[in-house]
């Protein structure tokens, strides 16, 4: 009879749950790492993290959200800009004196940097706009659902002539 | 699979897929390249400089697609000892690596006007230079394994350890704060309107297709470079027993 066969796993098979095994530790370790980075590997804190844990005034850190609607105000000087920051749970007022990105409107998204004043007031000193996940061209913009589906509907036999 | 062990049998395949694929990829990413800049409507926010997206995006796959690619050719290569896994694992890097390099590049100057910034160290950023880096160092590992004639079992154990990176690089923007946004195609819904979907779509068809014909091209030069060298060592070994 074939020894090899019947003294257990053959050679391929053994290999093969090696680097199972070696896979799972691999991946175990990189979830673990990942879930211990949580905090510190997020790019910004939102306005719930500031309300929650509220940073030193002057120490440097980045504050994401969504510019609150109607709350973008424009100073006499012209480049100071106030506004506020939500993100549905609570809301840093903000303000940032300089040329704000082209994306910059009410409720989108923005990340600012700076530090908090003492005031409670976060002084940015430098605006980065945050793109969302969605990208529709200029024209279906505030469309209702059914405008939207004959539009397209339109421009797909438009394309077919 | 073992049935393409055969480097002969491989080869025949791969001289008669290479010239389809590599068409067929260039026509279909120029295509749909071409439409996306010319054709699609500017989007609502970003205005012209949604166009980037067809080539950043199919760029970004590709980029994760060549190291998946690397992973499962070394886990073939590890555990069944096929033949060609080494070699396709090595066709694959240099694309692969290509396509990493152009998704940074695009991605960098989709930011400057749409975030404000050239450059950011987000998750999603980070983890992407990573695979780039990640890649130099396979490139260089296994041609300095194969030079020397050792084994590719090490570049092989790099490969699959790598592979840890993608999914990290799939889930920073969901894991973490980032600036790069949250995926806009999940489980087979999109946030991208129609008219921007289509031509991205072709165009990561166009682009994996030239990613398949450069692979095999790279595959079928390695394998001449061997047989060559081979061919070259017989003979030496020949002309040393006639001087004998």
């Amino acid at each position: 009879m074939n020894a090899k066969t019947d003294r257990g796993l053959k050679p391929k098979h053994q290999r093969l749950v090696l680097v199972i095994v070696a896979l799972v530790a691999l991946v175990g370790a990189g979830l673990l790492a990942a879930y211990a980075l949580r905090n510190q590997a997020s790019y910004f804190y939102v306005p719930a993290d500031i309300a929650a844990s509220p940073p030193a005034p002057g120490q440097a850190i980045r504050l994401g959200g969504m510019v609150e609607n109607g709350s973008i105000t424009t100073a006499a000087d012209g480049v100071t800009v106030e506004f506020v920051v939500q993100d549905g749970v609570a809301r840093v007022p903000v303000t940032y004196a300089g040329i704000v990105p082209a994306l910059f409107v009410e409720g989108s998204g923005v990340v600012a940097e700076g530090s908090m004043g003492a005031d409670g007031t976060f002084v940015a000193d430098n605006l980065l706009a945050k793109h969302d996940e969605n990208y529709m061209p200029r024209e279906l913009e505030g469309m209702s659902t059914a405008e939207l589906r004959e539009e397209l509907q339109e421009s797909v036999a438009g394309a077919g002539e | 699979m073992h049935g393409f062990a055969n480097p002969a049998r491989f080869l025949r395949i791969a001289k008669w897929l290479t010239a389809p694929l590599l068409v067929s990829g260039l026509l279909l990413s120029f295509g749909a390249v071409a439409w996306g800049l010319t054709q699609v409507p500017p989007d609502r926010l970003m205005g012209d400089t949604v166009r980037i997206l067809f080539v950043h995006v199919p760029a970004a796959w590709l980029g994760m697609g060549g190291w998946s690619a690397i992973a499962i050719a070394s886990l073939m290569e590890l555990v069944w000892r096929h033949p060609l896994a080494a070699i396709a694992a090595r066709a694959a890097a240099v694309p692969g690596a290509a396509f990493t390099a152009l998704c940074l590049i695009t991605g960098s100057i989709w930011g400057r006007p749409t975030w404000g910034t050239w450059w950011v160290w987000d998750g999603r950023l980070t983890s992407m230079l990573v695979l780039l880096f990640l890649y130099f160092g396979y490139i260089a590992l296994s041609s300095s394994l194969a030079r020397e004639g050792q084994s590719s079992r090490i570049a092989a154990i790099f490969g699959l350890v790598g592979a840890i990176n993608i999914p990290i690089i799939n889930r920073s923007v969901v894991w973490w704060n980032s600036l790069h946004q949250p995926p806009s195609i999940t489980m087979g819904e999109s946030s991208i309107d129609p008219v921007f979907l289509w031509p991205l779509l072709i165009a990561t068809l166009g682009f994996s297709l030239l990613f398949g014909g450069v692979v095999l091209t790279r595959m079928r030069a390695i394998l001449a470079d061997m047989q060559a060298e081979a061919r070259l060592r017989r003979k030496a070994l020949q002309a040393e027993d006639i001087v004998r």
